[in-house]
């Protein structure tokens, strides 16, 4: 753990502005959030990051919470309060306004534009996480069969993520991974 | 000049105003919750949830409660997808915020946030004295490589609909996000400003 008040201003900064560039949910900025985290601050190790993730799957809750807890690896509880607040605050306000005001622009040529043209960029930054969380935790070649499997099993029939995750949990405990 | 233009008699400022309550359930006379109401749905929706939490969403307020119709649950999921920000946060703000102005978005969000957050601090902490188990860490990291398949498959059932039609600026469009956020390590903020504008512009010049 780091202290001193800049790092509260750094995780401060870095998550409002993130937050912002969260486009189709939390989970296309992780890897923004790993780059930031693990290759420019050096805060967390890649397998650190990769447990982090983990952690925040298996708590119950929205998937955002991965930042609390990188908050708080990084500066205590306080930290994890601050990264918290400044990768919701700022949405939450924009949301408010848009939610009250949605009606107006309801069926607007240019609303439907943009949620058409933000598509594709969804797609190339959800594709990006699941590639930045696969190379951070994927060092065996069980490990590979894990996610190849839970891939494949999931594009054909619904999976329950916890049986994902306790099957592979499992897997990993006995040291089969 | 002196006086400023009269100000039109505004609506009473306790309640809602009239056309936006109208958007959640204006058909029934099914109670709308209160504050306290409010905070408990989104405790129980939070808590409830692994790995994504908008079923539940939808199960309580459609459902459950019969806060919203599916229709309007659509529209305000469409509207939160479209935002920047978590989904089903966005979601909480702008339905307690319809219902109850600031203070409905603050408890809603209050109630999604606040029980997941205690939670991950304590598993955080007890991770911090345990984390050097080995058998804790490989479970851990299995769990993110099935994570990360699940997250796969996601971006397989989004894709289909992209890639139909022979359509060549869309993939185009997902591969070059792709490559400048997992290949180049870019800076999510720049490619965004970069690829986001060419992108909605490419959607506006194909509108029907």
């Amino acid at each position: 753990m780091k202290s001193g008040g800049g790092i509260y201003l750094t995780l401060a900064a870095f998550f409002a502005t993130t937050s912002l560039f969260a486009i189709g949910g939390a989970n296309s900025a992780v890897p923004e959030i790993h780059r930031f985290a693990v290759d420019v601050q050096h805060w967390l190790t890649d397998q650190q990051f990769s447990e982090t993730f983990a952690l925040a799957q298996l708590t119950p809750g929205p998937n955002i919470i991965i930042v609390t807890l990188i908050g708080y690896h990084v500066a205590g509880v306080l930290g994890g309060l601050i990264t918290t607040l400044a990768m919701t605050g700022p949405t939450c306000v924009f949301a408010y306004f848009v939610g009250r005001t949605s009606d107006r622009f309801k069926g607007a040529a240019w609303h439907s534009a943009v949620s058409r043209g933000l598509v594709p960029v969804t797609l190339g930054l959800l594709a990006s996480s699941a590639t930045v969380i696969a190379t951070t935790s994927n060092y065996s070649w069980l490990a590979l069969v894990i996610t190849a499997g839970t891939a494949i099993t999931a594009f054909f029939v619904r999976v329950h993520p916890l049986w994902a995750f306790g099957i592979a949990a499992a897997l990993g405990a006995f040291g089969l991974v | 000049m002196t006086s400023p233009a009269p100000i039109p008699a505004a609506a009473d400022p306790q309640s809602p105003p009239a056309s936006l309550t109208a958007d959640l359930r204006p058909d029934t006379a099914v109670q709308l919750p209160g504050l306290a109401e409010i905070f408990l749905a989104f405790i129980k929706i939070s808590l409830s949830g692994f790995g994504g939490v908008l079923a539940w969403a939808r199960r309580m307020m459609v459902e459950e409660r019969k806060w919203m119709t599916p229709e309007q649950f659509n529209e305000v999921y469409a509207l939160c997808s479209f935002l920047p920000g978590g989904n089903i946060i966005n979601f909480s703000v702008i339905f307690g915020g319809r219902l109850r102005g600031p203070l409905g978005s603050v408890v809603a969000l209050t109630g999604l946030l606040g029980p997941p957050m205690i939670l991950i601090l304590i598993i955080g902490a007890i991770f911090a004295h345990y984390g050097d188990v080995p058998a804790l860490r490989r479970a851990l990291t299995a769990v993110a490589s099935a994570a990360a398949g699940l997250m796969l498959a996601t971006v397989a059932k989004m894709a289909k609909p992209l890639f139909r039609n022979r359509a060549v600026v869309g993939p185009l469009i997902a591969v070059a996000t792709f490559g400048a956020i997992s290949i180049m390590r870019w800076p999510l903020p720049y490619v965004l400003l970069a690829i986001v504008p060419v992108s909605i512009a490419y959607a506006w010049q194909r509108r029907s």
